[in-house]
């Protein structure tokens, strides 16, 4: 019993160290490069914390990275890593965006029938590489990687060359689509915050449902736990690796769904990725792929990104710094052995005594 | 065929510069990933080489270095990209992090440290356009250009970089094929233990592999920032990295598939820009040509298109003593 206790505490120390290490990096770089660290970092809590405008923009960042901190996690449950959120992601934004443009219905029907779109567009991406990972054995990494390429220039192709309007960008959608709140806006001193949080937060719920209180959850860790006693005990592990991929895309699509009709009420042409993919990696990482570590860790990160502008303006500090902490952060909480070994030889030492 | 000629004399050319910095990458994500070392990173590797390639270039140009400056400048980048590629190294090596993670945070730290340091240096987010002086020029190659047909397509108007790459990438087969250190390389790749069982130290090899894979996708991203955009910003490279990697997917970890496809994906990009005003291609979407090489490279993990075996040993990391 106390060892139990003992591992969820310790899943709670690789994070917190790993986060440490990584705002002491960020440090050091700010004395390097002749900045205040400490005044750095106040502007940089100042710019989440300091009004509410910046809280609300904190929590608008977070909404799209707890979808594909989802995302990510949830596929590593099934041992499978979906690079590819990135990718449908964008798939997610722009067809939620697409639908919100072309159909007229009421908001009852059209706003969840454009996020079911991204979903639906997100779960089609992530399909593919889980398809060719039961069928063919190939690593779904690459594929992955390959389909964040497709996804890109497929609908920069689409927006340029059939929804385009003045600004590289769609038209906005309908308003009968848009999750924009003029209440929370309100409360927030004119952020973009919108309902999408709140459906965010209920994303949580929902996969931390399906993973642990149904037995198509079970199933799903049970062959990220292990394929083959997972085959033996009759289930089917190819099955659950196609169904792992696309709820994966489904999350990663809602995600762009809450970009595409909360944040811009458009699609844009993208000269490059937008990362929020790719931030999901590090979200899910560091939440240890829990709900409730992917949204702290989530806020943490969007807070960064937000405070970032602050501690630009305010301590004069280049905002890409957030950009290293993060990158700082993945590699220690990737490289908990380190820490675990330095544990396990203050745990053996403790005993000799 | 009069038609024909003119147009290939315009895009053969560009397919080859166009292919230099993905073969120069591709053959660094060779060495590493024959050594058993997965390496998304290349991207940022090559970022890294952008950096050092066109910083290194400015000041040895400030110098004095006149048109040596651009090669100091890619020797910075190979030297940048094999320092910063420890990174990797010692995360997935020695830590026995998970060599994918690791090296999808190598992207993230390479964009995040390099446009700080531009910002912090420049104060803007780009860096200054390298000065004429110091750019490397397009060359017509002596005699070689007089052959009819051939010599326009392949000797006329083309950086020196590029026939550099081309050699190194034999050279590169050589030594992966037909040295001691390329079979110990290949060994540790296929099954570490068997070749920890003759005495061959695993970890240092695949430190070896993935410091190599840093050296030549920083030559690779220095020569595209030198000759291609001429600065760095953070926008500078967008996906060649991931590019290359698929280069070397689909060329099988073959240095000569790893240059087969390095080419074609040249051309597949080449084609995009100037489809254009080629007749009969003029009607076909643009996207085609850029989702090319993806595609591809699915369909050929898939075994459409041959199938691509990775190592044996790829993505694990080696424990002493384990089986």
């Amino acid at each position: 019993m106390g060892n139990i206790f003992k591992d969820k505490l310790f899943g709670l120390v690789v994070p917190l160290i790993a986060i440490g290490f990584g705002f002491l990096a960020g440090g050091v770089i700010m004395l390097l490069s002749g900045n205040n660290p400490i005044d750095g970092y106040v502007a940089l809590m100042q710019g989440v914390f300091g009004e509410v405008y910046y809280f609300g923009e904190t929590l608008q960042r977070m909404t799209p990275l707890i979808f594909s901190g989802l995302a990510v996690a949830f596929a590593f449950r099934t041992g499978l890593l979906n690079i590819g959120v990135e990718g449908q992601l964008i798939v997610g934004w722009f067809v939620s965006v697409f639908v919100g443009i072309v159909i007229e219905a009421p908001m009852i029907i059209h706003l969840p029938l454009a996020i079911l779109a991204g979903a639906l567009a997100g779960a089609l991406w992530g399909f593919v590489p889980g398809i060719l990972k039961a069928k063919f054995q190939v690593h779904e990494v690459i594929v992955t990687i390959m389909m964040n390429y497709i996804a890109m220039h497929v609908v920069n192709h689409f927006i340029r060359n059939f929804m385009l309007e003045s600004g590289q960008r769609t038209a906005f959608i309908n308003d009968s689509a848009s999750l924009s709140s003029d209440f929370l806006t309100s409360i927030t001193d004119f952020s973009r915050l919108h309902w999408g949080f709140l459906i965010a937060v209920a994303a949580c719920f929902v996969m931390w449902f399906i993973l642990w209180k149904t037995k198509k959850g079970f199933e799903l860790r049970s062959v990220g736990y292990n394929k083959h006693a997972s085959s033996y005990a009759g289930m089917n592990v190819n099955m659950n690796i196609i169904l792992s991929m696309s709820v994966s895309g489904a999350f990663a699509g809602i995600g762009g769904a809450m970009v595409g009709l909360g944040t811009y009420n458009y699609a844009n042409i993208l000269p490059s990725f937008t990362n929020l993919g790719f931030d999901g990696i590090a979200v899910a990482l560091l939440g240890s792929s829990t709900s409730i570590g992917i949204f702290l860790s989530a806020f943490l990160f969007g807070g960064l990104k937000e405070g970032a502008n602050n501690m630009q303006s305010q301590a004069g500090v280049a905002p890409e710094l957030v950009e290293i902490i993060i990158a700082l952060i993945i590699f220690f909480v990737a490289s908990s052995y380190l820490i675990r070994w330095i544990y396990s030889r203050l745990q053996s030492k403790k005993e000799g005594k | 065929m009069d038609l024909l000629l003119p147009i290939l004399y315009t895009i053969v050319p560009a397919a080859l510069i166009a292919a230099t910095p993905l073969l120069l990458t591709a053959m660094g994500g060779l060495f590493s990933e024959r050594s058993g070392v997965v390496n998304i990173g290349l991207e940022g590797l090559m970022v890294m080489g952008a950096f050092g390639g066109i910083v290194g270039t400015l000041y040895f140009d400030s110098l004095g270095f006149g048109a040596a400056s651009a090669w100091m400048g890619i020797l910075v980048a190979i030297v940048l990209g094999a320092l910063f590629s420890l990174f990797h190294a010692v995360a997935s090596i020695t830590l026995k992090a998970d060599q994918i993670v690791s090296g999808v945070a190598l992207n993230f730290l390479a964009v995040g440290l390099t446009v700080f340091i531009v910002r912090e240096v420049f104060e803007r987010g780009q860096t200054d356009t390298i000065s004429s002086g110091a750019r490397l020029f397009r060359i017509n190659v002596p005699f070689l250009s007089d052959i009819p047909i051939l010599g326009p397509m392949f000797f006329s108007r083309i950086y020196v970089t590029t026939y550099v790459a081309f050699a190194l990438a034999v050279l590169v087969w050589y030594v992966v094929f037909k040295t001691p250190f390329g079979l110990r390389l290949r060994s540790v790749g296929e099954h570490p233990m068997a070749a920890d069982t003759m005495g061959i130290k695993v970890n240092r090899m695949r430190y070896i592999g993935v410091m190599l894979s840093g050296a030549f996708a920083g030559s690779g991203g220095a020569v595209y920032a030198i000759t291609t955009a001429g600065n760095f910003a953070g926008g500078t490279i967008v996906g060649q990295g991931f590019m290359a990697l698929a280069a070397l997917i689909f060329g099988k970890w073959h240095p000569f598939g790893a240059m087969g496809a390095a080419v074609f994906f040249g051309f597949a990009q080449a084609l995009s820009i100037s489809a254009q005003q080629i007749p009969g291609l003029a009607n076909v979407p643009q996207v085609y040509m850029l989702i090319l090489p993806y595609v591809l490279t699915i369909l050929a993990l898939a075994g459409f298109v041959g199938k691509a075996e990775p190592p044996k040993a790829l993505n694990q990391p080696y424990e002493k003593g384990s089986r």
